[in-house]
């Protein structure tokens, strides 16, 4: 199994492949629609984003609320083509990695290409299994979105499947190349 | 007339949005296991497990199965012989919504205005109440978080009758394609055939809530549940939408009559955590 720790650098990128099953930890970022659209207005405000994006990895994801004593409640990835829109602008930023679920547009595809970036997937429908995965938890910013304020989230193995690699190349199309050509 | 305090309707709304978003349903879950059965990807297998180890973990430490709690769909079947006293049926269903997310520990995910405010309402309130009249002095509540993925991709069309079941067909599994990874898969489709535009969605809906290891009784509408099953598993979707065969669980078929000059059709997806549970009052 292939172990990567966050923050992200292009070497630690180049070297996985769209399809490879691999372990993320270290910290991540949650963002949701909300708080996509406040980091492009802040973009266009020439404001500082909240959080510095450099190398960084968003996870886009809105958890359950922690009982006391835990960590985090339930946690998994949201449909990710809804950020698409915001994606290009962000990873010009610096961005290098995202986690969600489902396949991404051309353009946010053709922009992890450029910036050498990195699209995992994880399973949606497993969230109390990946909860399992956060070792710590704390709302950085947009505390008033509630569970679509940005979380900083301590990973431990977080299991995902790379879904888009930084030479562009789409595992879900791959796949179904695959099946087409038998 | 029998008499129900609207106080019994909060209790087991309040149970029932607990109990359906931390425990799988049991058929779906079997379906789940028998699933790996047929599943040849290592990746589809590697989510289907997870699937299954999310479910345990959810119900052993009483954590909801997906982060996205829904909103709460209620159907309540009133017995016309009953009568519902100290207070109003809507905010007692909508006060159990509100206590479950709050002692249960679940996401709110309810916003208020949908165009352009988008505020979150803060409680998970109000849910998507449905009321039907049944003959009888009880009363069915039936709960259904609901989380927006699977909503998303679900489809309402207005086919005609010439269309007839190849219209149906086709309809459905160009749904399916189009739905790709996005609504969770290995989903349940649920379709609704007939009635009029608004209400074949909640037929669809309504289809969900039958056991999705039971056929329809109507050997026509049963034959097209398996034969569009085998087809959408033909699709190459998969588990997760990484590829595989198990790219649903099922296909569930309900119907109602219809004008002549209509065949309204819906499709709504259920996610591999599709949840409900119900109760008699």
């Amino acid at each position: 199994m292939i172990r990567i720790n966050t923050p992200l650098d292009d070497e630690m990128i180049c070297d996985i492949y769209a399809g490879d099953e691999v372990l993320v930890s270290g910290v991540v970022y949650t963002a949701r629609d909300k708080a996509h659209r406040r980091f492009i207005e802040a973009l266009k405000r020439g404001d500082e984003l909240p959080i510095d994006i450099r190398g960084q990895v968003l996870f886009y994801a809105g958890p359950a609320p922690a009982k006391p004593g835990e960590v985090i409640g339930s946690i998994g990835p949201t449909t990710s083509s809804r950020m698409d829109p915001f994606t290009p602008e962000l990873l010009s930023r610096g961005l290098k990695g995202m986690i969600g679920k489902g396949p991404r547009s051309e353009s946010a595809k053709r922009a992890i290409k450029e910036n050498k970036a990195i699209y995992l997937v994880a399973t949606g429908g497993a969230a109390a299994l990946l909860s399992k995965c956060v070792k710590r938890a704390r709302v950085v910013a947009y505390e008033d979105l509630g569970p679509e304020a940005v979380y900083e989230l301590e990973l431990k193995d977080f299991p995902v499947v790379v879904g888009v690699d930084c030479r562009g190349k789409d595992f879900y199309v791959e796949f179904s190349n695959r099946k087409s050509k038998k | 007339m029998k008499e129900i305090h609207v106080r019994e309707l909060t209790k087991v709304v309040e149970e029932l949005c607990i109990e359906s978003n931390y425990n799988l349903r049991p058929d779906v879950l079997l379906a789940l296991k028998k699933s790996l059965e047929i599943e040849e990807s290592d990746i589809g297998r590697t989510v289907i497990q997870q699937i299954i180890r999310n479910a345990v973990i959810a119900r052993s430490e009483k954590l909801p199965i997906c982060q996205d709690c829904g909103i709460v769909n209620v159907l309540l079947e009133i017995g016309q012989d009953v009568s519902f006293v100290g207070g109003l049926i809507e905010e007692a269903i909508n006060e159990g919504v509100k206590r479950s997310y709050k002692s249960g520990f679940l996401r709110k995910s309810v916003v208020d205005d949908p165009c352009f405010d988008r505020k979150n309402t803060g409680d998970n309130t109000p849910a998507a109440i449905s009321l039907r009249l049944v003959p009888g002095d009880s009363v069915k509540v039936v709960v259904m978080p609901k989380g927006g993925g699977s909503e998303n991709v679900s489809v309402v069309r207005m086919l005609l009758p010439g269309d007839g079941p190849k219209g149906i067909k086709s309809t459905v599994l160009e749904v399916a394609k189009n739905a790709k990874a996005n609504p969770c898969p290995p989903v349940v489709i649920g379709v609704g055939i007939g009635g009029t535009f608004d209400s074949v969605g909640f037929l669809a809906k309504k289809a969900l809530l039958r056991n999705i290891n039971e056929r329809n009784e109507d050997e026509r509408y049963s034959n097209l549940e398996v034969s569009l099953l085998e087809e959408i598993n033909n699709l190459g979707i998969g588990p997760g939408g990484l590829g595989g065969k198990v790219t649903a669980l099922a296909v569930n078929i309900e119907t109602y009559p219809c004008h002549m000059a209509c065949l309204p059709i819906a499709v709504n997806f259920g996610c591999c955590a599709l949840r409900s549970a119900e109760k008699v009052l």
